[in-house]
């Protein structure tokens, strides 16, 4: 198993929550102290660092409009970190290529890091969070239909290199698509896609994409994972390895239960922060219909409800955080590794909220040292 | 034509499944609903039915009706109600429209109006007036529910909804006709852009019906940009009423309507 360092970004230092509404899409940015904003960027650039120096791979992602995440363009944090990094491969996960205008712009920028960075860019593509409907003005609707044009016409300017190729589709026009650079990595860098159900997760499996799960617990995962493994199946396609499948979670181990308990309340801050009202959760046609139904019945799945008031026991049985002492950690891991089928990357979200630098940097050296060799004998 | 009908039936227009209530008889009157979707119980339905035979299509995604893939945009909704007109052979007729539905109807009225007879346009939407910076019409996407409540009715008890006693049928309808809305009105939002330049086009005799309590687009400031666009239209208010008047002054609503279609008789 391979396992990637990813932090959030966050802007923590936030007045108490009840003096707003929302901490994404209209909380007023003179919240935001420019000054802090780069110190922080250094130092979380500073965490990626020392991650690769521990041998963890990089992951990187991008939010808007919210201070739960400063990354507004994953792209420029991943091309500092191209150029400051030599060996860890480099995840963006991912392009929120929904929302995106210009998908040629995100070929353009993707082939430029994964050159940068000598072929080190694994390059991921999202749907986006229904928070950054309004933030980007994105139409919630047909976002897939979206989302797989983007995709078609990012693969084809990576991989046409004999001059312009015509684009008129439903959603995105351009007549003469011609990148420069073009990927490092042949025929482009791999591809990750984020799925939360399992119609997405077919998609997926039918592309032999590596496919990931963020804090879907072992149901939800379990769900997806069947779904790219059936759907291959299906089509009588190759079985697909433990690397095409990636599992992330709030991890923090510490040297006793305590301390990794300790660590992973300060992780929290990401959960309980994440203060946002209806109409940015669920604004229309993001959710499936039935999902919206339920909503208004009162009946989703008990793990929204989780999300609404988190607290560390549930979250740990339902196998979003994995904490504790090194066995513990290990142990909580093996168990969703065995109910999902296996999967071949855990995504460590490894800062969040009030996780000072040291505490960050002793999460990740007793992972890689007490966990990660163990982890790495699995597969 | 249908009498007496209370459950919908369907029509298909160009290969485009509806939901619709008929009801009535006489001339013809479509009803454009807004994004409230259509509520085949309404009183409102039966009382425009004593002025005419009604007919009131759910637009594909509201309702029961069907989404269609290449039907997204309410430009493609002008077209497939003109087709309806026309696949009928329906002559005289008075289109009225509601809110995003009034849009519908001016659109549909700029591009073709030789099967009208009049339209009435209740408090539409679909044009941009004020400058980029001015957000003529709120944006229910991003308001607290409440707010949007308050905003559209002027008895905001009267939009309260207890979902828990409501069916899955209807409170996927409910979800639904959000869904639909957002697809033909996020973007632009609740507005075509060139469509008041083009609403000169239109040479009918027009009514603007406001309700006078509407707080979410005023008459003194969207409606009375309407009515400057549209040569010749008549603008009145209705007391008591907000955005949906349909919903809230049903009776003070159809009076007027009835009028208007009563001056057109030969």
């Amino acid at each position: 198993m391979r396992a990637w360092f990813f932090s959030e970004n966050a802007y923590h230092l936030l007045p108490d929550s009840k003096e707003y509404d929302s901490i994404r899409v209209k909380l007023p940015n003179r919240y935001y102290d420019p000054k802090i904003g780069a110190d922080l960027y250094h130092r979380f650039i500073d965490e990626w660092k020392i991650a690769e120096d521990l041998g963890l791979e990089i992951m990187v992602n991008e939010h808007h409009q919210t201070a739960t995440n400063l990354n507004p363009s994953a792209a420029v944090v991943m091309g500092a970190l191209a150029r400051d990094t030599r060996k860890a491969r480099l995840l963006i996960l991912g392009n929120p290529i929904a929302n995106r205008r210009e998908p040629v712009r995100v070929a353009e920028e993707m082939a430029m890091v994964d050159v940068y960075s000598r072929g080190r860019l694994e390059c991921g593509f999202v749907r986006g969070v229904p928070y950054e409907m309004s933030a980007g003005n994105h139409r919630p609707t047909r976002m897939m239909d979206r989302f797989w044009e983007a995709h078609d016409l990012i693969v084809k300017a990576w991989t046409s290199h004999d001059g312009p190729f015509n684009w008129e589709g439903k959603y995105f026009h351009h007549r003469q698509v011609n990148i420069w650079p073009r990927p490092y990595q042949e025929p482009h860098p791999p591809i990750w896609i984020t799925a939360l159900s399992p119609s997405s997760a077919r998609a997926v499996g039918e592309r032999g994409y590596i496919v990931a799960c963020f804090l879907t617990g072992f149901e939800g995962t379990k769900n997806v994972f069947d779904s790219y493994r059936e759907r291959r199946a299906e089509l009588k396609l190759s079985t697909p390895a433990l690397d095409r499948f990636a599992y992330a979670a709030l991890v923090y181990v510490g040297e006793t239960d305590e301390e990794g308990y300790a660590g992973a309340r300060k992780l929290m801050w990401y959960l309980e922060s994440n203060k946002v009202p209806p109409q940015f959760t669920s604004p229309p046609g993001y959710h499936p219909t039935a999902s919206a139904v339920n909503t208004m019945k009162g009946t989703n799945p008990g793990i929204f409800k989780m999300f609404q008031n988190p607290a560390l026991g549930p979250l740990m049985e339902h196998g979003l955080v994995f904490a504790g002492n090194p066995d513990s950690v290990y142990r909580q891991i093996l168990k969703m590794y065995d109910h999902v089928g296996g999967f071949g990357h855990l995504l460590i979200m490894g800062q969040a909220g009030f996780l000072d630098h040291d505490e960050t940097v002793k999460g990740m050296q007793m992972f890689v040292r007490e966990v990660y060799p163990r982890l790495k004998a699995l597969a | 034509m249908a009498t007496n009908v209370t459950q919908p039936g369907w029509v298909t227009v160009h290969g485009v499944r509806l939901e619709i209530v008929e009801r009535g008889q006489g001339r013809p009157i479509l009803w454009l609903h807004g994004e409230e979707g259509l509520d085949p119980g309404a009183p409102f339905l039966d009382l425009l039915a004593a002025h005419g035979s009604v007919l009131a299509p759910s637009h594909p995604g509201f309702g029961h009706s069907p989404d269609v893939a290449s039907i997204d945009t309410v430009d493609d909704l002008s077209y497939l109600y003109l087709d309806l007109l026309a696949e009928r052979n329906l002559r005289d007729v008075t289109v009225v429209g509601s809110s995003m539905g009034g849009w519908i109807a001016a659109e549909m009225a700029v591009k073709c109006s030789d099967r009208f007879s009049g339209l009435v346009l209740v408090a539409p939407l679909g044009i941009k007036v004020g400058d980029r910076e001015t957000r003529d019409i709120p944006d229910i996407f991003a308001l607290p529910p409440d707010e949007v409540t308050r905003l559209q009715y002027r008895d905001p008890a009267r939009a309260a909804v207890d979902h828990g006693k409501l069916s899955d049928d209807q409170l996927t309808i409910i979800a639904r006709n959000r869904e639909a809305t957002a697809l033909y009105a996020w973007e632009p939002y609740f507005h075509n852009p060139k469509l008041r330049q083009w609403l000169h086009r239109i040479k009918l005799p027009t009514v603007l019906l406001w309700g006078a309590d509407d707080r979410f687009v005023t008459a003194a400031y969207y409606g009375d940009a309407f009515r400057t666009a549209i040569p010749g239209a008549r603008f009145e208010t209705i007391p008591g009423a907000g955005h949906f008047p349909h919903i809230e002054e049903p009776a003070g609503l159809v009076e007027r309507i009835g009028g208007f279609i009563g001056e057109r008789k030969a």
